[in-house]
């Protein structure tokens, strides 16, 4: 994608250099040609209502091509392709923290393979950060209450910028951190050495059994909570008639905010757990539950995920990222 | 002497606005709207210069990748009170509360503003503003960004957010007062003939700015208080953790603040659509066309304010709508830099001093407008959004446009201001110097910006340094450029030659009275007979002292 947004760049470079020159080269002609001289004198002209609608017509025929085209390729930036690697990032003062499904974690620094589309999505314990990746031209706002999707497939191996764009208090500039784009099969390596306690799901699930979620979301009829089996990905109806579609947004919202979108026919009695799990844990839980569509036969993204190790037993990455958590408090009042 | 002076020599009037009454009283206590200008045009004086040590203080703590001179926190703060300051209690009210203030009354042969004593407490309302401001900064500062994004600035941070804001809705009521001002003023006191269709383009575009100011001033003011109150009594409203939406700001923000950059920049259209004729001793290209297109730039501004988060997270259809009408906006701007550009065809063109800063203006606006571009185009604006290509485009705006039509402004209307001239050798140098020095500063930092390098850091990454290092020089050029008019300017209100009713040969109505004018303005109120700019055969105009 960078070749094209590069592109468009260069197209409107080209296109401003050239009406900047035109204006200029005018204003500095018309003032040494018709500059105040003995016996020469203004020519008056009102104006000429044809000139005005050529330069009216013109720039907005322009504008239109670079608006086209700008909005053709967000489309594409806005839009992750089926197959995409899934890594889940989570933005906090000051610091980035990645997940892989497979379990393995990073702080202020995210590996991806060559030629394949990476999908990053999102979250924010605390301001709004920007997850900027100048190499790849790519940008996403980070916010507190949703997740949001970034994606970019990386072309060459080499280390890039991770930088916050969005201005997040005291150490902004600090919170930086780097991509290292390696081939497959030094990814699959790398993947392979990292060390986790269990996959995404596996520990969603552990969840799951403990927070007592399988008391009602059971697959039987007489649940009282919605079946989630094959649930993700898929269209809910609503108690109001409304239909939303069960993405990773959905499941977060019906576990901090139950009441706020309850499926038809069923009552709202489910607590909040908000305060209780945190962003780390609702990652495992979205993962989970998107895991129990993957054996009704949905596509799921993180199958084609390279090297899925599941269970092994190494937790000082985690011990790490505690740690990290009590050093980096935020100076802020947490209201 | 400037080549278009009038050579003779002239004499001061015996009474006029300026010494028509002596002391202090007679000054906080004026209601004459050319006293309130010159009250106005020292205040913004004083922030300019504040907003400026701020930004001299960040260009020397740029200089270098690791930030070594100032922390974090001083460099955050100072960017915030930089751009507060520069944009609250300078750009907004430059023009129209200054230049504005002095000249709509008379362009329109009217005695004063409708409401001169809603005038006076616009000032002082600005001036409670400005001292809430200049106590936040200095009992310990604020470092939200000027744009006191949620949660960080309610939830998250120690320094005085609530001084601030309340600093910045003071001066929001102000501009209000202004804005209501002028509206009565141009729809009720106009001289007999002047009609809408004869109406100098200073005046239509301090209009359009108007009915911006009243209609978006007050959203910003709901957006501040929502913000006090949530950071006062934690009543959700932006932060999630208290059950509010933080995008909820921005966009409530930026439904001022994108009609806010039309505030700041419509007036500058203003002076320049006045300047560009009189130093090309012609008509105005397409008198309605410009007019129009300022109207068209106020209803058309208030639709855009999207794309200021084309990343944040708003859907793409949204996205979508925001990016058309932002290209939408653009054509009337464009419309205005051709026709201002056509104006000195065939005219007689004489580069004086405000002719100069014209022209830099035209260049620069045009190269600020064209970058607009690439920031309303929604794939490239994803990679550019919050760098310094950002940074550069609104200073060609801000400071390329808005600053340079202002000083030509107040080089344009000083004779008529004070009733003397500015040395204009000096001034001629000033103009030079602005641009030359303002354009080693924010050129460099489209190329930043590209390349990557965020806004709002503290320190960067080695391979930025030396555009870094180039945008610093510059910017000590560039504050060459700004001290200089305050000396020779000084310099003129004692020494400077006398310059008569009408200096520049110019056909507007504030012309026509004494130079300083009367308190009253005008001895008799004057009669409309022509179109504005009726440069060329008969443009001469009789004065009655």
């Amino acid at each position: 994608m960078a070749g094209q947004v590069d592109a468009l760049y260069l197209f409107l470079v080209l296109i401003s250099t050239f009406f900047s020159l035109l204006i200029a080269i005018c204003i500095i002609y018309f003032a040494i040609r018709y500059r105040k001289t003995a016996g020469h004198s203004a020519e008056q002209i009102h104006g000429s209502t044809l000139l005005e609608i050529v330069w009216t017509v013109i720039p907005l025929g322009i504008s239109m091509v670079i608006f086209v085209w700008g909005a053709w390729l967000y489309f594409h930036l806005e839009r992750p392709p089926a197959h995409a690697l899934e890594i889940y990032g989570e933005a906090k003062q000051w610091m980035w923290k990645f997940q892989y499904p497979a379990g393995q974690r990073e702080i202020n620094s995210l590996h991806v393979p060559t030629g394949q589309p990476v999908k990053v999505t999102l979250i924010s314990d605390d301001v709004i950060h920007s997850f900027f990746v100048p190499a790849f031209r790519v940008k996403q706002d980070v916010l507190p209450n949703r997740y949001r999707m970034v994606w970019f497939e990386a072309t060459t191996p080499g280390t890039y910028h991770l930088f916050c764009s969005q201005y997040c208090g005291t150490n902004h500039s600090a919170m930086i951190g780097e991509v290292t784009v390696m081939k497959p099969e030094d990814f699959a390596a790398w993947l392979e050495s990292g060390k986790a306690e269990g996959s995404l799901a596996s520990m969603g699930e552990k969840m799951f059994q403990q927070y007592g979620c399988t008391t009602c979301h059971r697959p039987d009829s007489g649940a009282r909570g919605p079946n989630l089996e094959g649930l993700f990905g898929r269209p809910v109806r609503l108690q109001d008639n409304r239909v939303v579609l069960a993405d990773e947004n959905y499941i977060r919202e019906s576990i901090l905010d139950p009441n706020a979108k309850i499926v038809n026919g069923f009552q709202p009695i489910m607590p909040t757990f908000r305060g209780v799990i945190n962003e780390d844990q609702m990652v495992q839980i979205v993962a989970y539950i998107k895991s129990m569509s993957q054996q009704t036969g949905e596509p799921l993204n993180n199958r084609s995920t390279p090297g899925q190790i599941r269970d092994t037993e190494v937790p000082n990455v985690q011990q790490q990222m505690q740690q990290d958590n009590q050093k980096q408090k935020p100076t802020g009042k947490q209201p | 002497m400037s080549s278009t002076a009038e050579t003779a020599e002239h004499v001061m009037p015996a009474r006029h606005y300026l010494n028509d009454n002596y002391g202090i009283r007679s000054w906080l206590l004026t209601k004459d709207h050319k006293r309130i200008a010159m009250l106005y045009l020292i205040s913004i004086t004083v922030f300019f210069f504040i907003g400026g040590i701020f930004a001299a203080l960040i260009r020397l703590h740029l200089l270098t990748p690791g930030g070594e001179l100032f922390s974090k926190d001083v460099y955050n703060k100072l960017f915030t009170m930089h751009g507060v300051n520069m944009i609250f209690f300078f750009l907004v009210p430059s023009v129209p509360a200054v230049l504005g203030n002095f000249v709509i009354p008379l362009m329109v042969g009217a005695k004063d503003l409708a409401f001169p004593k809603i005038n006076l407490l616009s000032w002082y309302i600005y001036i409670i503003g400005g001292t809430f401001s200049l106590i936040a900064m200095v009992s310990g500062g604020v470092d939200t960004g000027w744009t006191f994004y949620t949660p960080l600035s309610s939830g998250f941070l120690h320094t005085n957010v609530i001084t601030m804001v309340v600093g910045v809705i003071f001066a929001g009521f102000s501009s209000i007062f202004t804005g209501l001002n002028f509206i009565v003023t141009v729809h009720r006191m106009r001289a007999p003939g002047l009609t809408w269709g004869r109406l100098p383009l200073m005046v239509w575009s301090n209009y359009a700015t108007s009915i911006i100011m009243i209609l978006a001033t007050p959203v910003l003011a709901i957006t501040l208080i929502l913000l006090g109150l949530e950071r006062g009594f934690h009543i959700g409203i932006f932060d999630p953790k208290l059950g509010g939406d933080p995008v909820l700001f921005q966009h409530m923000f930026w439904f001022y603040s994108h009609p806010a950059v039309y505030i700041m920049i419509l007036p500058g259209m203003g002076v320049i659509s006045e300047i560009i004729p009189c130093f090309s001793r012609k008509r105005i290209f397409g008198y309605s066309f410009v007019a129009f297109s300022s109207i068209a730039i106020a209803v058309f501004g208030f639709v855009v304010w999207a794309h200021h988060m084309f990343v944040a997270g708003i859907s793409v259809y949204s996205a979508m709508v925001f990016s058309l009408l932002s290209y939408a906006v653009a054509i009337p701007s464009a419309v205005k830099v051709f026709n201002w550009t056509a104006t000195m065809y065939k005219g007689s063109v004489s580069m004086d001093t405000p002719m100069l800063y014209a022209m830099g203006f035209i260049g620069l606006f045009t190269i600020g407008g064209l970058t607009g571009l690439f920031l309303a185009a929604l794939g490239l604006d994803i990679h550019i959004h919050d760098t310094y290509f950002v940074i550069a485009h609104f200073h060609f705006i801000m400071v390329g446009g808005m600053v340079m039509a202002y000083l030509g402004g107040v080089h344009y209307w000083w004779p008529k201001m004070t009733g003397r001239l500015y040395p204009e050798a000096a001034a001629k140098l000033a103009a030079i110097v602005t641009f030359i020095g303002f354009n080693l500063t924010f050129f460099p930092q489209f190329i930043l910006g590209y390349m990557g390098m965020p806004r709002r850091y503290a320190m960067y990454s080695p391979e930025f340094q030396v555009l870094n290092v180039l945008s610093s020089a510059g910017a000590s050029i560039l504050a060459v450029g700004f001290i200089l008019p305050g000396i020779y300017l000084l310099w003129s209100l004692k020494y400077g030659p006398v310059a008569g009713p009408n200096p520049w040969r110019a056909t507007g109505l504030e012309w026509q009275t004494t130079s300083p004018p009367p308190t009253h303005n005008f001895h008799q109120t004057p009669v409309v007979t022509q179109d504005a700019y009726h440069y060329g055969a008969g443009e001469e105009v009789t004065v009655v002292p």
